[in-house]
């Protein structure tokens, strides 16, 4: 793709790891303003979080394996599922790809040496851990961790007695990373592109933050100022959502999804854009449709901001909002499929190269699919009342987070980490984790459709009787879940101490990290290559 | 790593960040046309117990720190350092009188038993609690922005004795004289919604 000068004289340069910069150990990192190593600590820190919140979710699970109460009472299981859900939504998924793959990759992929304020960068993290240690605490302090759900509804959040004030600030303050962050990449994609780095010659996955980014610049601030509504109304009583002094609660669902809709795509689009970066490698074949998924990843970041309403069909909000909102989720999916079937066309024809990435790509496009849909059925109107509040929609949402988003995000791991690390995993345990993952994932998921297809309602620590099988079943599928995930990691991590060297291009990718060694030096390149191939021009 | 200083963009960061900080305000100023459209005679009522006077004056106060701080802009881009720093310090005090004002008038307020959850407030009718709850989050949020702001121009008067701010590196000064105009222009909105429509 470039001319990286001479190949022998980068390579004799020490790569990021050996360059400590001027801190010594620990500091090294935590102080540290290079994007790949700032990639790196999100890389650990969302890592963490993601198991906190897999624990969580495991013993949901086990509680729901049998009716009744089994391992726990209900105000335990209230704050699992509202802890869960924080952790992960705003822990991990939100941040994960952007913040590791997009610190890691975006600067490279553009042709640049780093981001375009690499202290801010810096900040960003230090935010993101401020506001993770906040939420944290909020859960062992005053009055014991929140049991609102991770919509922190009103008028629940301004009664319930536990510590819900510091909860939201915490998520305040991890809004504040978002937006920093988002700047940065917008910033860096308008100013850092190397020569000849057109915006037709981006990689499609520096397009999807790009789209991801605005998003995280135009919608965090509302939901920031929705926090802060929440805090003054628990320490003054300012009275804004509280029915009892005029407020109305239906204002602040709908300022509360005017961000959070968006939000998930925040968590998708990225995750989109690894997929058409990584598709057209294993299929040795240009992408199909460059600019048609380019284009779309920005309709989706548009329409996607104009459809918040969907979260509110059974909330009171007038009959013209409702059949506005439904008409406008039902024309995201427009981009969406555009996306999907430029990925199989992109696949139709190639020599197909069947790698461990390529494999999470294809679970991705798979689950995403079954997501999409049943997101069609519900956001329907007539549907939407019978499915509103039971567990297809945690079913529903778990196929486009964890299905779609996981699974880019598990596809990201196996792509670049010869790349981020220099060495290589083992890739038939690879196959292996990614077959039991997409086996326990289905049986735990799909049995969530069916609950709730039934109205098994969700958040529910107790079912009635007819539902058991379906819920041991979902339980089942969880163990074999976990079981792939651990597989996973631990062959991920016997790679980063044992595998075998990496080359600098184990997949032959013909965008620019491929042309520099595994791992990078801390400048990238020696000196800034000049672009003059497309990113999936193969030759 | 060589020192790499991109004045377009920063000036691109700072504004995609002033962008943000709209969309922080529009969430109040949604909340504030609902409630405004729900309660339009409770809303009428009780904006006619602000100061107009002390409002009118903060404004003035408000326009003429814009004023001066783009003349602090202008004397460094021409390389006068000296009269540049003297216009961040009348920034800085007028940036302070204001804050004093917004005291003396949520002072009063708070005399006469007008605050959020006070049981004289909780007594009225619902648009005027929401009138009350919305003029002490916003005028609060403003204020909390111009405290902000104020550090930050006081860091910048700083880095001028040092020098680290000069004409040929004058971006954060630039910087910081936008975000102090976001400021002011959100009080231009500010202050009609609270104190002029009635």
């Amino acid at each position: 793709m470039a001319s990286t000068g001479e190949t022998e004289s980068v390579r004799a340069r020490i790569s990021f790891y050996e360059d400590q910069g001027q801190y010594r150990g620990i500091f090294s990192w935590i102080l540290t303003t290079d994007h790949k190593r700032i990639g790196l600590l999100y890389f650990v820190s969302v890592i963490t979080f993601f198991f906190s919140g897999v624990v969580l979710g495991f013993f949901m699970r086990l509680e729901m394996v049998a009716p009744g109460g089994t391992i726990m009472g209900p105000q335990t299981y209230n704050s699992l599922f509202t802890l869960h859900g924080i952790i992960m939504i705003f822990l991990v998924v939100i941040p994960a790809i952007p913040t590791i793959f997009g610190n890691f990759f975006l600067p490279i992929q553009i042709g640049a040496r780093d981001v375009a304020f690499p202290r801010i960068n810096l900040l960003s993290w230090w935010l993101y851990i401020a506001g993770a240690i906040t939420v944290m605490v909020s859960v062992f302090t005053g009055g014991g961790p929140p049991d609102t759900g991770w919509t922190f509804y009103a008028p629940y959040s301004l009664r319930t007695t536990v510590n819900v004030p510091m909860a939201v600030f915490g998520v305040f303050i991890l809004g504040f990373s978002s937006i920093l962050t988002g700047i940065n990449f917008v910033t860096s994609t308008h100013m850092l592109r190397a020569p000849g780095m057109t915006w037709k010659r981006l990689p499609l996955f520096v397009w999807s933050i790009y789209s991801t980014s605005w998003v995280q610049i135009l919608a965090t601030p509302v939901i920031g100022i929705t926090m802060v509504l929440i805090f003054l109304e628990r320490f003054f009583g300012v009275g804004v959502f509280d029915p009892a002094k005029g407020g109305d609660p239906i204002l602040y669902q709908h300022l509360f999804w005017i961000y959070s809709h968006p939000a998930t795509y925040i968590m998708i689009l990225p995750a989109m854009g690894i997929v058409s970066d990584v598709v057209p490698v294993f299929a040795r074949k240009k992408i199909f449709g460059y600019m048609a998924i380019a284009i779309s990843g920005v309709a989706i970041a548009a329409v996607g901001s104009l459809v918040w309403g969907h979260h509110m069909f059974v909330s009171g909000q007038s009959d013209f909002a409702d059949i506005l909102f439904s008409l406008l989720t039902f024309l995201v999916a427009i981009p969406s499929a555009i996306k999907v079937f430029n990925w199989i066309a992109t696949l139709h024809k190639g020599s197909i190269v069947l790698e461990p990435p390529l494999f999470f790509c294809l679970a991705f496009i798979f689950l995403f699919s079954i997501g999409g849909l049943t997101g069609l059925i519900q956001g329907a109107l007539a549907p939407n009342l019978h499915l509103h509040d039971t567990y297809w929609i945690p079913g529903h949402f778990h196929y486009i987070i964890f299905g779609g988003m996981g699974f880019g995000l598990f596809a990201a791991f196996h792509y670049w980490f010869p790349k981020m690390f220099g060495r290589m995993y083992h890739r038939k345990t690879a196959k292996l984790a990614w077959l039991i993952l997409l086996v326990g994932f289905n049986i735990f998921y799909f049995s969530m459709l069916l609950l709730g297809w039934e109205g098994m309602p969700r958040r529910y620590y107790d079912y009635l009787p007819q539902f058991r099988t379906l819920h041991l079943t979902a339980t089942f599928g969880s163990w074999i879940l976990i079981a792939g995930l651990i597989i996973m990691f631990a062959n991920l991590f016997r790679g980063l101490l044992k595998g075998e060297k990496a080359e600098d291009n184990p997949w032959g990718g013909a965008t620019l990290e491929w042309q520099i060694p595994s791992p990078p030096p801390t400048e990238n390149f020696e000196e800034i290559p000049t672009v003059e191939k497309g990113p999936y021009d193969f030759k | 790593m060589d020192e790499h200083k991109d004045y377009t963009g920063s000036k691109l960061g700072m504004w995609l960040f002033l962008l943000s900080e709209i969309l922080l305000f529009g969430g109040l100023f949604i909340l504030y046309s609902m409630y405004r459209y729900k309660h339009p005679v409770d809303f009428h009522l009780a904006a006619w117990e602000l100061s107009r006077p002390l409002g009118t004056l903060n404004t003035l106060i408000l326009l003429t720190s814009s004023l001066t701080m783009a003349f602090s802009i202008a004397s460094l881009r021409r390389g006068d350092y000296r009269i540049s720093k003297l216009f961040i310090i009348a920034t800085i005090f007028l940036g302070f009188l204001f804050l004093g004002i917004k005291t003396i008038e949520w002072g009063a307020k708070i005399e006469h038993g007008i605050y959020p959850n006070s049981p004289r407030l909780l007594g009225r009718s619902k648009g005027e609690i929401l009138f009350f709850g919305l003029y002490y989050s916003m005028t609060g949020l403003h204020a909390l922005h111009i405290l902000v702001g104020l550090l930050v121009l006081s860091i910048m008067f700083f880095l001028m004795i040092r020098g680290r701010i000069n004409k040929d590196h004058c971006v954060p000064l630039e910087n910081s004289g936008l975000y102090w105009h976001l400021v002011d222009i959100v009080w231009i909105f500010l202050f009609p919604l609270f104190y002029l429509i009635t």
